[in-house]
């Protein structure tokens, strides 16, 4: 096998060789390669065209054909703004795009060589060239200063009343932590972390007691949301494609990105007419083998269903009371009663979401 | 003889290449100094083109490689497994090693093939060829820019062949992905052979540029002011000037990292718990090395894109036969860029976590560097207005790289906003924009460089007809390739991934990345249309002309063999600028920069007078 591909090889060489040789032969005995251009010449200035129109039509047709899966609807507010930036944007370099390749590829078909013909001495404008220095530097700062403005606003500080969601980067899955009843996180150290406490919750902090872990994200729609971002091995990226949300997970240096989503799970569902529609995270920073397989399942309910999702989540220290040995005497109560509450709160959840099912039922 | 031809060898030649009948008769020393261990910039040129080639040929095997996993995942692979062993595990790829592929294409593309390969030959071949210098500032460290290189190369070649195979963290080589052996089997021995070898490429970078600088200030032929260099120089000397400045910031970056992984500091490690471990390191930042490595990374991609940017400003205009529109404002963008690619890096780090503050001044400073890169585009477009076009191949190249230079360097303003990059980074708009802007442009530059400066390395010409085969091939190709890309980008496919299928959002697209990696593999056997009509060129090419294309640069007024030392006797003057094409009044279509205005009275313009023979006749002359 590899002895005849060998020989292929070499003879594909070979009559490679005799057809360039033949070629040349007839080169010179039509005295074409005498002439400064020949017919090849005119040729290459007509593919030229030929490939103006190739590239044009189908910029065309790719944009209008793949229109369905690209830029999907925008489910966030700033995503709407982003959005139209980059349409804009997009818009004004489409036309450079269209006019510049235009010049560009007709030239060299008008202007190619004739015996005959001089070519215009013409070294330099400065009329021309003020003009194409200026318009850009006017095109360009008008769109500096709207992405500005887009960049500030979606950087700015959470608003207060935020709802936190923690994200943890690990190879090669997502952690998610809520800070439960109190709405705040409790601390975290990382040499804390274990097995089951996967995140390093910290429980000298009280604030910790009530914090649950989720298999997958829930928040809730037209309320801004806070995503606090970090790593616990190596460089993560939390890329939410719906919300034009990204924002890298770094370890030792927690990041954070704030937005207010504005389309539930189910209004996708019926805005993409795809029953089985979720809303995704994915890793989009390098981190190991498994980086493609990153997903983390997310869910946009409305109020309601968040609130009962929220209340119905066991804290983790009332899923594992272990862990109230790591928590300092002096809040050992305050810790148990949390679990007391929790487990309350849970109990109640789950009853009002079976009564509801029951109540359908019936 | 042998030791005086080691220390000097210009002078050598000077003194013995009076009666040059033979071109072979004359080059002394045995084979071993003459195409090994030699110092003249010529063979030096050359053997970093070939490095390069191979290099490219495999870079581009890789591509494939791994074009064939994205574009049809379910294939079955065991095809592969005589090549890859273990690699291929059940006919399917090992993720591991897609990344591994993905890192190697990477590193090889931008520094193997794209600054060695281009800078490397071109600054090398051209540089005393077009001031007329009979060699580089020091024949010397430019031989041992090229070992170094050499070293550098049979390190990273090795790399592939260990058992946990080369580095994978991405060519960028974040840490801590790369600073921690168990965070992956490429961040073990792999990284650590990328590293030492990057260092030796460093090393071998700056021999060269150092080199290059030092020959363009100080050994331009009589005449040959500033005003009159033809922009090949002017490009690769502001190259030159961007690797130095630049190479020893990743060669500190790489140092902390050695340091990280080896001697257990904490530059770049912070509160890491990985393998049911938690490490001791505390207080570095991952962040600090995205700040280092874009320092260089940035300049970088102009490392790569400017000297194919000089090459096209010279072949354009050469085939045109006409001057290059706005000489002085093309300089001018050089500068402007050089400049300001110190300053736009951190525009790859927006949504890093960095100070969203620093995000707006670098999307300023990003969007400012556009303003010279359009300059010089709209000067191309122009030059070629009104011209009577030869198409060379050289020339069909030099026009491709125009239009990746503008339909890459477009999506880039997109990219350069923050505010728009935080839905396209690290997707398949981001590759597919560096893919076309400089990706394909500087490929392109190096194909035009070689098709059009062929001539002048074997004194033979390349076959056209193959040449416009590979050139048509090649430019659809890029554009099948990588025009899709941008799509695929839009709707959020993120790079790097080996399979889209674990999600719903990036089911979609599944036939455009089939056609894509069609596109890429077609594309990468057209290239062995170069790569046998330039083997064959050099052994069984047309006996070339001494001016093939009609120039007026210094390299054609040498001998169609040039021995070292390049010219015989006197080295000539140069009177004018490297642009008299078609000027009104003359005789042919172009004058050459060695031809005195007092020879040219038909056709001079107001104040074109030859300067008053003196000793003292000044060296910077407007």
């Amino acid at each position: 096998m590899f002895y005849l591909i060998i020989t292929a090889l070499i003879l594909l060489l070979v009559v490679a060789g005799l057809l360039v040789r033949a070629q040349v032969l007839i080169d010179i005995f039509t005295k074409s390669s005498s002439k400064r251009a020949g017919l090849s010449n005119q040729i290459n200035g007509f593919l030229f065209v030929v490939f103006l129109v190739f590239i044009m039509g189908g910029f065309v047709w790719i944009s209008i054909w793949a229109r369905k899966y690209y830029l999907p609807d925008s489910a966030s507010v700033h995503g709407v703004w982003t959005d139209n930036q980059f349409w804009v944007t997009m818009s004004i370099l489409s036309v450079v795009f269209v006019v510049t390749h235009i010049l560009l590829f007709t030239f060299p078909y008008i202007y190619q060589f004739k015996e005959n013909r001089k070519a215009l001495f013409y070294p330099v404008n400065h009329r021309l060239e003020f003009i194409w220095t200026v318009i850009p530097a006017i095109v360009l700062s008008l769109l500096v200063f709207n992405g500005w403005k887009v960049w500030s606003a979606i950087t700015k500080e959470a608003p207060e009343n935020a709802v936190v969601v923690e994200l943890v980067g690990k190879q090669f899955n997502w952690l998610v932590r809520y800070p439960g009843k109190d709405s705040k996180l409790g601390k975290h150290n990382y040499l804390k972390t274990d097995e089951l406490n996967t995140v390093g919750i910290d429980f000298t902090d009280r604030n910790s007691f009530d914090d649950y872990m989720a298999g997958e994200v829930h928040i809730p729609v037209n309320k801004p949301v806070l995503f606090k971002i970090r790593a616990r091995d190596v460089l993560h990226s939390v890329f939410a494609p719906h919300f034009r949300l990204k924002m890298d997970a770094v370890p030792g240096m927690p990041t954070k990105f704030w937005f207010i989503p504005t389309k539930t799970t189910s209004d996708m569902k019926t805005i993409t007419g795809n029953p089985e529609f979720t809303y995704e995270i994915a890793c989009t920073e390098v981190c190991g083998p498994g980086h493609f397989g990153m997903r983390l399942k997310l869910v946009v309910d409305d109020e309601d269903e968040f609130d009962a999702w929220n209340k119905s989540q066991q804290s983790f220290l009332a899923k594992n009371p272990d862990y109230l040995k790591s928590v300092p005497d002096n809040l050992r109560k305050p810790a148990e009663q949390s679990i007391v509450e929790n487990r309350k709160i849970t109990g109640l959840a789950v009853l009002k979401t079976l009564s509801k099912s029951v109540a359908k039922t019936n | 003889m042998a030791s005086i031809e080691l220390h000097n060898p210009a002078r050598s030649v000077d003194t013995h290449g009076h009666d040059h009948h033979d071109d072979h008769e004359h080059e002394e020393g045995t084979f071993l100094t003459k195409y090994i261990f030699s110092q003249d910039h010529k063979v030096i040129a050359k053997q970093f083109l070939i490095s390069g080639m191979i290099w490219a040929i495999l870079g581009g095997t890789l591509s494939s490689l791994f074009r064939l996993q994205l574009g049809f995942p379910d294939m079955d692979m065991s095809i592969l497994k005589p090549i890859l062993g273990g690699w291929i595990e059940d006919g399917k790829l090992n993720p591991e090693f897609y990344l591994a592929m993905v890192t190697m294409h990477g590193t090889i593309m931008v520094f193997f093939v794209l600054t060695a390969g281009l800078s490397g030959t071109f600054s090398n071949f051209l540089i005393p060829l077009q001031i007329g210098a009979r060699d580089m500032a020091s024949g010397f460290l430019n031989m041992l820019s090229y070992w170094f290189f050499f070293a550098s190369s049979v390190l990273m070649m090795w790399s592939m062949f260990i058992e946990t195979g080369p580095a994978s963290g991405g060519w960028v080589i974040y840490p801590p992905l790369s600073a921690l052996p168990q965070a992956s089997p490429g961040s073990g021995t792999g990284m650590t052979m990328w590293l030492f070898s990057m260092a030796l490429f460093i090393v071998s970078s700056l021999l060269g540029s150092i080199n290059y600088v030092s020959t363009v200030i100080n050994m331009r032929t009589k005449g040959m002011t500033f005003s009159r260099l033809p922009l090949t120089i002017w490009a690769f000397f502001f190259t030159a000037i961007i690797g130095i400045l630049s190479f020893p910031v990743l060669f500190s970056a790489a140092l902390l990292l050695i340091f990280d992984r080896s001697l257990g500091t904490s530059f770049y490690l912070s509160e890491i718990y990985i393998n049911g471990e938690a490490l001791p390191n505390m207080g570095g930042s991952p962040i600090l090395f995205q700040h280092l490595f874009w320092f260089l990374g940035h300049p970088e991609v102009y490392i790569v894109i400017l000297p194919a940017l000089g090459i096209t400003s010279e072949i354009i205009a050469v085939n045109s036969r006409k001057p290059i529109f706005g000489y002085k404002a093309m300089i001018g963008s050089i500068m402007a860029i050089t400049l300001l690619s110190f300053i736009v890096w951190a525009h790859h780090m927006f949504v890093t976590g960095m100070n969203p503050f620093l995000g707006s001044i670098f999307m300023f400073l990003t969007l400012i560097i556009a303003i010279p890169s359009a300059v010089k585009a709209f000067n191309y477009i122009t030059t070629l207005w009104r011209g009577n076009i030869v198409f060379t191949p050289a020339m069909l190249f030099s026009i491709g790289l125009v239009s990746f230079f503008i339909s890459g360097g477009l999506t880039g303003v997109a990219l350069g906003n923050s505010a728009i990059d935080i839905q396209l980074h690290d997707t398949y708009f981001v590759v597919a924009h560096f893919h076309l802007v400089m990706g394909s442009a500087a490929f392109f530059g190096m194909v035009a460089g070689v098709y059009h400066w062929f001539p002048k390395m074997f004194g033979r010409m390349m076959n056209e007809k193959l040449g416009y085969l590979h050139f048509w091939m090649t430019f659809v190709g890029i554009y099948c390739i990588f025009f899709p890309m941008h799509y695929t980008g839009i709707a959020g496919f993120p790079r790097r991934y080996y399979s889209f299928t674990t999600y719903d959002t990036f089911k979609t697209f599944g036939d455009l990345n089939a056609f894509i990696s069609t596109a890429a593999i077609i594309t990468f056997f057209a290239q062995f249309l170069l790569v046998f009509n330039f083997f064959y060129s050099i052994f069984r090419g047309r006996r070339a002309p001494l001016n093939p294309w009609r120039s007026n640069t210094l390299e054609w007024t040498t001998p169609i063999h040039p021995g070292h030392g390049n010219w015989v006797g006197e080295i000539p003057h140069v009177f004018r600028w490297p642009y008299d094409y078609s000027k009104p009044g003359a005789e042919e279509d172009f004058i050459m920069q060695t031809v005195p205005y007092s020879e040219t009275t038909s056709s001079n313009l107001e104040g074109e007078v030859d300067p008053v023979e003196e000793e003292s006749s000044s060296k910077v002359h407007a």
